[in-house]
Formats: C-alpha cells, structure tokens, sequence
C-alpha cells in the first residue's frame, strides 16, 4: 500500500523534524514517497530520512509560498497512486489536507496520534479531554499527524528523487509578505525544554524574564494564549487546544493558571513544572514539581542559580 | 456584498467534559451548550464588515440538530441580518463531519449568491479545523484561514495569517472562504434590546436532503475513552529544592 507524505517546507528549506516524524507514521501504513512542493535542495534533504522509499519534487515558483490551492491541485494530481495521503500536523498542512480530502471527496482526518490500521485512527477531541477511535470507510485517507507523538525517523535513507511537473496555477490568491520572527533558540515543536509564560507575566518587558530562562537552559519559549493576546508574546508561541502541541523532557509554567485549552497542548509533557503564586492554580494537578511563588522573586533567583 | 457565516452550537469551553462510562461518546445531556467561540469570532467580523459599508446582509447558517436555532438567534442578537437552520440530526450526540457540512454550505451558498464566507478556524468540540478549507475546495474559491486581519479591497481581500513561524499575508481574490483565528478581533456582547430584538428576525428552516447532501459518516466512531491522566506530583518550597528535583532527575 502506497503513501503520499507531504514534506513541511518552510522558508525554502526542508522541515526536518516535522517531516521525519511524519515519516515514522507513514512507515506504519505502507510504502513512503515524500512530496517537496519546493526546491531540490529540499528533495535530497528528504532522500534521507531513513525509510523513505521515493522523493518527488515540484520546484515551481508557484508552490514558493505553500499557497493552499495549487499545493492542493499538484497532491490531487498525483494522488490516484496512493491510498494514504498524510502530513505532519502543522499550520501549512492543516490548511492544505483538508482542501485534498474534499477535492477527493473523501473525509480528512486532523491530529492523528496513533495508527491502530490502515484505516483506524486515534485522535484527540474536546481539547484532548476525550480520545476518538475513528475507522474510515473512504477509499483514500487523508491525515495529518501529530508531530508531538511520533518519534522523527533517523537519518541513512537514500531514496531515488523524481521531479514532477507542477500543476496548472489556479490564480486564486497570492503572496504578499511573511513576517516571520527569527530567534536562535530552539525551536518550540522540536525542543527538549519549553519555558512557557502567561498572563502572570504582566507586560511584555516582563516576558524577558522567560526568555531570560530559556536561554539560560537551551530552552524554547512558549506562551498562554492569555500571554498572546496581551502582546507579551507573538502568536507562533502559543501552547494548546489551538495553538502547537508539544511534549518536551521538560515543561516549566511560569504563571499560567493552567485552563484546559492550554494542558491540551502541553499535558504530555515528560516532566512538569508549576510556578504560580495561587496554590489553587489548576495548573498544579498536572505539575510534577510545583512552586509556589511569586514569579518576580523565583525566576530570577532560578535564572541566577542554574 | 452577502456575508455567509456558519455558527456551530458546541459545548461550552468551560465545561468539563465527561467521557461516558460505555465508551460511546462523550456525554452531553444536560450540559452547557454555547456558539463555538471561534464562531462569535466570525460574526463579529461580518458585522464590523457590514459595519465599514463592506458588505450588505449577513446571513448565519447552522447545521445540526434543532436547539441550534439558539445559537442563530444569538448571531442575530450579536448583529446578523437572516439565519438558516439546516436540521440534520435529531440526536445532540450526532455530529455532523465537516465534508457533509461543507456540502450543505455549498449548496446554501448558491441559493444565496454569497460572495463572502467567513468561519471558525476549527469547532472545539471535535478539533477538526476542516470544514472552510472543504468548503473553498467544493466551491472552487480561493482560501485565506487562521486569519488574524481581514482587509476587503475591491474584488480581493487581503488577509494576515497566523503560521506555525509567525504571520503570513496573503491576497485571496473574492468569492473566497476565510477562517477567523482568536486574534481576528473581540466579539461584542449582545445587548438585551438587541436580543429581543433578535427575536423577530427571519430564521428559516431546512433539511439536508433540500440540498440533495447524504450525511452518512465517513468516519464509523469505534469508541470513545479518556485520555492517559496525570497526577499531581509534589510541591517544593524553594528554588532551591525545585533545582535540586530536576538535578536529580537529569532533566536539566
Ligand atoms: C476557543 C478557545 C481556544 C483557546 N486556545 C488556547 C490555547 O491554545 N492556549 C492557551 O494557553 N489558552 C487557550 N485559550 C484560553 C484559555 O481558556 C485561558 O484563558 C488561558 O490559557 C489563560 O492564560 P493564562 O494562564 O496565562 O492566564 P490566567 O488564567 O489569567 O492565569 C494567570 C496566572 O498567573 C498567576 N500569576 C499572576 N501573577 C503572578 C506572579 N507575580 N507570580 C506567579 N504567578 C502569578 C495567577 O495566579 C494565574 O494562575 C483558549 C480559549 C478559547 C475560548
Ligand atoms: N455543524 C455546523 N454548522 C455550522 N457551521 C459549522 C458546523 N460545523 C463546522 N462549522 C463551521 O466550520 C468551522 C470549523 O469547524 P471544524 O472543521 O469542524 O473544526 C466552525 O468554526 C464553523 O464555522
């Protein structure tokens, strides 16, 4: 059984992580071929992930953006060779899978986090609260995958790489600009340590503190959708139900309360840790290690000691 | 300008929500039940389009059961001209998937002569974030979802998103389909004028079998079970122990 993976791109190189883990799901169903809608360069990437059987780039400037609609039309074109179409859950392919799946009137299946057959699923509801066991009657599934739960595929592949002609340009929308936040820290969906901050933190000259933190550990930063909203940090650092999921070694909350929304995103964590100045903060049931403090006074004595 | 926007009556988000002892589903009878807060989003930006002389009617379109009707009439409180109730289920339990849904709004779409969609990003209740994506792909319109900022400029809409690495801006001509993120804007209250008001403002009545949509799942539910829990750990009492906790553990 044959499996069409589309490749994470972003900014014109291969997503490695996102990807390879995307992989190690679409080895459970069958024989993997990457899909780069981007440059070559990006296809050898993919070559070698371990256990990828085939590359097949589209290098156009007309997919230079990840734009829905032609991504859409070039996977539609290839799609009749595969009975799974899959990708790793980000914000590029949560908009683009669904648009296939419909193109093929088939039901799309969003943040898959286990494979139990080729056609039964498991994925989180209700702000992960509830775990669904879905079966598809469709012939062709289409589903993204959790990159929090699927361990990345190695490195040693050497897969053959094929370009494939793009697509007819559908001319509905265009690109303007990207504003993208360049940082040198790791990045939040790959990262071992995830420092996160909430609305405890105050102001956005506060949020130094977290990134303060995060440095001093190697850490990403991320963020409560309290914390967001406020402006203290940008939307890409947000954690949970819709912002990204993650699962580091370690996860350390700093004045986030804890409301479901956000443990939907961070609750499978290896270990957590709590600091909140209310001993009430929900966030504390889920913690493995809490501290009760005022933020001011412990995370600059943390960040001092470590 | 007609604005289309699809509200779905889920859960509230601050219900906790209860998985049922058989394994069929989660349980709601009897709880809270409210518009999907991505949704109010939505409304909130068809109004303020209206609003801005953007656009001339807004209708809301729900598909599900018939107690959705109390939601179409709070995006009518909030500011919405029309509302249509496409039943579809009898039972609460019964969650239309979003290719059916998709497909009623398509057909609602070209009896109406729409030129505008804006929905949520995604329903809290089944975390799918499909259904205006499937829509843009059944009615062959351009898409700009997670918005963050709509701009209506001619025959085009400019359209700031929000992306795994930070925003993205895209120009998608109209008709198109947007999907509202949190950031898009804060939906207003409905006043109790308003919601009287709301009262008398037309709301129609449909099935899916108006729009020749078959409703049959693609997706059999196997079961349905909680989540691996957490339990609370242990508190520390400084700094200091807290270091000494992860050092222990090797996680730092
Ligand atoms: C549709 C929808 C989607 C959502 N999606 C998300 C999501 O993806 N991610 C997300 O995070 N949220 C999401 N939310 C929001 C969520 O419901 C909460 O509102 C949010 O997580 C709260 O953020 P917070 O914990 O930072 O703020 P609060 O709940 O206000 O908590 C702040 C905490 O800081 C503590 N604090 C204050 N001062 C100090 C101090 N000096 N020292 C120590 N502690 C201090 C307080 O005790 C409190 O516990 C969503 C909500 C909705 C409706
Ligand atoms: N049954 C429904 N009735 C009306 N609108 C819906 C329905 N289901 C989904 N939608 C719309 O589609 C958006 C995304 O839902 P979903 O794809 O289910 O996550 C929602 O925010 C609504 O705007």
């Amino acid at each position: 059984m044959a499996v069409l993976l589309l490749a994470e791109v972003s900014g014109g190189a291969l997503a490695l992580d996102a990807t390879a883990k995307a992989v190690t799901a679409g080895k459970a169903l069958g024989d993997v071929t990457v899909l780069v809608a981007g440059p070559s360069a990006a296809g050898d990437e993919a070559a070698k992930i371990d256990g990828v059987s085939k590359v097949l780039v589209a290098d156009d400037a007309l997919y230079a953006n990840g734009l829905a609609e032609p991504v859409s039309d070039l996977i539609v074109s290839l799609a009749g060779d595969y009975e799974h179409i899959i990708a790793p859950s980000t914000a590029s392919a949560k908009n683009i899978l669904p648009r296939v799946a419909a193109l093929l009137d088939v039901m799309v299946l969003s943040d898959v986090t286990a494979i139990v057959d080729g056609a039964t699923f498991e994925r989180p509801i209700y702000a992960g609260n509830a775990i669904q066991t879905v079966k598809s009657s469709d012939a062709k599934k289409v589903l993204t995958v959790r990159t929090s739960t699927f361990d990345a595929a190695g490195e040693g592949g050497s897969a053959a790489v094929d370009t494939v002609a793009a697509a007819a340009d559908p001319a509905l929308s265009s690109h303007v600009e990207d504003k993208v936040a360049a940082s040198d820290r790791p990045e939040l969906t790959s990262a071992g340590i995830i420092v996160s901050g909430g609305r405890g933190l105050g102001s956005e000259e506060n949020f130094a503190l977290i990134e303060g933190l995060a440095d001093k550990l190697n850490a990403a930063v991320g963020a409560s959708r309290a914390a967001v909203d406020s402006g203290y940090a940008p939307n890409d650092l947000q954690v949970g139900q819709t912002g990204k999921v993650v699962a580091p070694d370690l996860y350390i909350a700093v004045g986030i309360s804890g409301a479901i929304q956000h443990l939907a995103g961070m609750k499978d964590s290896k270990i957590i840790v709590a600091i909140n100045k209310d001993e009430e903060a929900p966030i504390f049931q889920v913690a493995d290690y809490g501290l009760v403090a005022d933020l001011f006074d412990a995370i600059p004595e943390l960040t001092e000691k470590l | 300008m007609k604005v289309l926007v699809p509200v779905k009556r889920v859960i509230d988000y601050n219900v906790k929500v209860r998985v049922k002892a058989d394994g069929s589903g989660v349980d709601l009878a009897n709880v809270k039940m409210s518009m999907n807060p991505f949704d109010e989003i939505a409304v909130e930006e068809a109004i303020r389009l209206k609003e801005a002389g953007k656009a001339d009617e807004i209708v809301v379109v729900s598909v599900g059961v018939k107690q959705a009707q109390e939601t179409l009439r709070t995006a009518l409180a909030m500011g919405a001209d029309r509302a249509i109730l496409v039943v579809a289920a009898d039972d609460v339990h019964q969650d239309i998937e979003p290719l059916a849904v998709a497909k009623i709004l398509k057909g609602v779409i070209d009896a109406e002569d729409a030129g505008l969609v804006i929905a949520g990003k995604q329903a809290i209740d089944n975390d799918m974030n499909a259904t205006g994506q499937m829509l843009a792909a059944l009615t062959g319109w351009g898409q700009a979802t997670f918005a963050s900022e709509v701009e209506i400029d001619g025959d085009a809409a400019k359209v700031t998103r929000e992306v795994d690495g930070g925003l993205q801006t895209i120009s998608v001509k109209l008709p198109a389909i947007i999907t509202a993120d949190l950031r898009l804007n804060e939906p207003r209250y409905a006043s109790l004028p308003n919601i009287m008001k709301a009262k008398k403002k037309p709301l129609e009545e449909k099935t899916a079998a108006d729009y020749g949509v078959d409703t049959t799942p693609r997706l059999e539910v196997v079961k349905t079970t909680e989540p691996a829990s957490r339990t609370a750990g242990e508190m520390v009492e400084s700094v200091d122990a807290l270091i000494a906790k992860l050092k222990e553990k090797g996680a730092i």
